[in-house]
């Protein structure tokens, strides 16, 4: 249990452990949908942003921030949905597009393709689909060793 | 804003499973979830500016055909896949020029919302926009359903510009960009337009749906009808 009133940047830091339910590889922070963390009166509000309309996932982000911090004493909580502005792909970390690569998923660039295989870094790549595994992802092939791939959409 | 992109979610999501090729399949089912994620945006500022405490879902499964003000073009059945990109295609085209347009708008939630959705739509329309071509210029049987398909749908363009009490900028505005990147895509893909301006209407205003609207909406509302108290 919480001894008094936990600050905002403790409970920054908390959120940071929280891993993203789609991508466990990232957390909540990496992904960037955390906007804000306050104290109204007696109750923390926390600011999520989804990443894409539809996405089944933000429930479960929703679900894990209420249990993550209802473990770390936090009782009263309010969780606000905000849509603008939308949420992008450059609010993801750096940290969050290395971790990304490392877990065989290409993270999102400007240009709108993958920079390289996540497997064997090479550059001859190809796109197989606009649509991954979850609407935030494409699919793509790697020419030179042939292993198909994820890659997070920049948006 | 939010009928549209709930019928044609729901309709798109007839698809699931029946994909012509795994990536298609997925492809089509996350564009439905875009939708209806859309749709649960628009139908929920909706109901609060109503004041009536209805809420999206409320609005979705509970109002009647006659109350739905979604365009002919979304309610049409889905064919074969060439009809379904045709019409997801035209659909693609207006709605990102729409959003475009709704970004800017005056009302703060308003702008939000098509902010948010034109992220989403702009892949929809690159995605139908090469499907449409790419099957367009393809064999000559692919050629020939994406024109029937073209032939069978163009007479459900005319109403996506029309303009009445409930919009909320000059529909017919956006007229010529659509045509543009239509004209521009139908060249590319080997399509001629048809030659008559004819279109139906009824749709928006909620006047004269087709009969395909009834069987969509029995299909998706039954449950929630049913069982009013059903949570997930
Ligand atoms: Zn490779």
């Amino acid at each position: 249990m919480v001894e008094g009133r936990p600050s905002t940047s403790v409970v920054w830091k908390w959120l940071a452990d929280v891993p993203d339910p789609e991508i466990p590889a990232i957390s909540l922070l990496d992904l960037g949908v955390i906007r804000d963390i306050q104290w109204r009166a007696d109750t923390l509000e926390v600011t999520v942003t989804p990443t894409y309309s539809g996405c089944p996932a933000t429930s479960l982000i929703n679900f894990q921030i209420e249990a993550a911090l209802s473990a770390r004493g936090i009782q009263k909580l309010t969780l606000k949905r905000q849509i603008a502005p939308p949420w992008t792909t450059d609010w993801m970390s750096d940290a969050g597009c290395k971790k990304l690569e490392a877990y065989g998923i290409a993270p999102p660039r400007s240009t709108g393709s993958p920079k390289q295989c996540p497997r064997c870094k090479s550059n001859s790549l190809e796109e197989i689909s606009e649509f991954g595994s979850t609407p935030c992802k494409a699919q793509w092939r790697c020419k030179d060793c042939l292993e198909p791939f994820d890659y997070f959409k920049c948006i | 804003m939010g009928d549209n992109t709930l019928v044609l979610g729901q309709r798109l999501s007839e698809w699931c499973g029946h994909g012509p090729a795994p990536e298609e399949d997925i492809a089509l089912a996350n564009i439905a979830l875009d939708l209806i994620g859309q749709t649960r945006l628009w139908l929920d500022l909706a109901g609060n500016r109503e004041g009536l405490g209805r809420d999206s879902d409320m609005l979705a499964y509970h109002r009647n055909p006659w109350d739905f003000k979604n365009l002919l073009l979304v309610e049409q059945p889905n064919r074969d896949f060439g009809v379904t990109m045709m019409r997801q295609f035209l659909f693609d085209t207006w709605h990102l020029e729409t959003l475009r347009i709704l970004s800017h708008h005056t009302d703060k939630d308003v702008r939000g919302i098509a902010q948010k959705s034109s992220k989403e739509v702009t892949y929809h329309r690159a995605r139908s926009t090469n499907i449409v071509i790419a099957l367009g210029d393809g064999t000559e049987k692919s050629q020939l359903r994406m024109q029937s398909a073209l032939n069978r749908l163009y007479p459900y363009v005319g109403e996506m510009f029309m303009t009445d009490k409930d919009d909320l900028i000059d529909m017919a505005a956006l007229r010529p960009r659509f045509d543009a990147h239509l004209s521009a895509t139908l060249n590319k893909a080997t399509l001629t337009k048809p030659e008559s301006e004819f279109y139906h209407k009824g749709g928006k205003t909620g006047t004269q749906h087709s009969e395909h609207l009834s069987h969509i909406l029995a299909t998706m509302q039954s449950l929630p009808r049913s069982y009013p108290e059903a949570k997930w």
